[in-house]
């Protein structure tokens, strides 16, 4: 149940670009998750409304973005997409992957007023 | 906790860390608004313009209030800035940082008395010890004689950078030494949470299932070393170690492994070979003065 703590940490960017950019209140959050991040989507958007109760993000939605993982097959030389780690190449089945992207835990845009 | 971990508002307990850092910086949750959204009464002053009304206090058509915003910000970034610090920490004063990381019963505590033991004479050795609760681990580590440090993390379940940064003072790892973090027992999220140290080592016993690489992925390929332990009981189990190894590289083609146990010691000085070559690698660079110079202005 890390989610909860990945929750805290995105309520902390929402608190701080709020001082920056003068925004009252978060109606909506975009998060960009990659299958590989060992994200529970379920989860996180349960412990969403948890976190945020009280907080200038209070009453907001979260909306997940699931990004793809890409990796370089050493086989077949040429780039694959994958959706687990410890997955073989879909069209070579060879384990020989180097993952290249599917980690991200990134906030990509709010809606605020 | 003061940044990532939510999971423990307030529960992280530092041992030896006086100020038993009570949280005053804001939280929100305490002063309860009674929920009125959606219908705002705008308090108008000279310096809001406030565009969402029209003057019969209607919403004006096509004119929003709301606004978006581009952030592009890592969740965890905050963890990381932390753990960027521990590590330029670490490496000034040349301490090689191992997160050590396992399932619970993985004989993780039982190893890393066995490694005290053995390299306390050759190493300068301490270690922080984190568990949800009692400091049971970090008494069994000092009665090796090496310094030891516990985190309690409460409700959390893993250690995070800034626990870890939080901890260098009290516990005051000398330099040129090598430090262990024995995280919480979860082969989950501690994967996540870079803690500045130099390598992640999963410790996976042969009483766990051989498929446990495979299971948990993330936390394999985090990890650099892979010690398989136990292996004095495999006579009696069915447990198929080539199997067990080639799940590990598939998910994690550069993972090193290392199969020992901890009771008998079979296996143990290959173990110390990685970390006294690795320990090699953290003093690479070492400059006494500059970590002199940073002790002084502390002082100051």
């Amino acid at each position: 149940m890390h989610e909860m703590s990945l929750c805290e940490g995105v309520l902390t960017v929402l608190e701080d670009s709020a001082k920056q950019q003068g925004f009252k209140k978060v109606k909506k959050v975009w998060l960009e998750i990659g299958v590989l991040s060992g994200v529970e989507h379920e989860a996180m958007l349960f412990s969403y409304d948890v976190v945020v109760k009280g907080s200038v993000a209070d009453g907001s939605t979260l909306e997940i973005i699931e990004l793809p993982a890409q990796a370089w097959c050493m086989q077949c030389m040429n780039e694959v997409e994958i959706t687990g780690r410890g997955e073989p190449c879909p069209s070579c089945d060879s384990y020989q992957l180097q993952i290249s992207s599917g980690d991200e835990l990134r906030i990509k845009e709010l809606e605020v007023e | 906790m003061c940044t990532v971990c939510g999971c423990s508002e307030g529960e992280t307990t530092i041992e030896g860390a006086a100020h038993s850092h009570s949280h005053d910086h804001e939280h929100p949750h305490d002063h309860s608004h009674d929920h009125s959204h959606d219908h705002e009464h705008h308090h108008h002053d000279d310096k809001t313009h406030d565009y969402g009304q029209g003057p019969a206090h209607a919403h004006a058509p096509g004119l929003s209030q709301s606004r978006m915003v581009q952030i592009e910000q890592d969740i965890l970034g905050k963890n990381n800035r932390y753990a960027n610090e521990n590590r330029s920490y670490f490496a000034e004063h040349a301490i090689l940082a191992l997160n050590l990381v396992s399932s619970p019963g993985s004989g993780k505590t039982t190893l890393l008395t066995k490694t005290l033991t053995d390299l306390k004479d050759t190493l300068p050795l301490s270690v922080i010890e984190g568990d949800q609760q009692t400091a049971n681990d970090a008494d069994r580590i000092r009665e090796t004689g090496v310094k030891a440090l516990q985190i309690n993390t409460g409700k959390g379940c893993h250690l995070d950078a800034h626990m870890v940064g939080h901890a260098m003072e009290p516990l005051a790892p000398e330099d040129k030494s090598v430090l262990f973090i024995e995280n919480v027992g979860n082969l989950v999220c501690p994967a996540a949470f870079d803690l500045g140290e130099a390598h992640k080592v999963a410790i996976l016993s042969v009483t766990e299932g051989e498929d446990k690489p495979l299971k948990y992925p993330d936390m394999f390929f985090a990890a650099d070393l892979m010690i398989l332990n136990k292996i004095d009981l495999l006579p009696y189990l069915n447990f198929d170690v080539e199997k067990c190894m080639a799940y590990a590289r598939r998910v994690n083609p550069s993972i090193k492994i290392i199969q020992v146990s901890a009771t008998t010691g079979e296996g143990m000085d290959t173990w110390y070979q990685w970390i006294q070559a690795t320990h090699q690698i953290a003093m690479i660079g070492y400059q006494p003065k500059l970590a002199a110079v940073d002790a002084d202005a502390k002082a100051a």
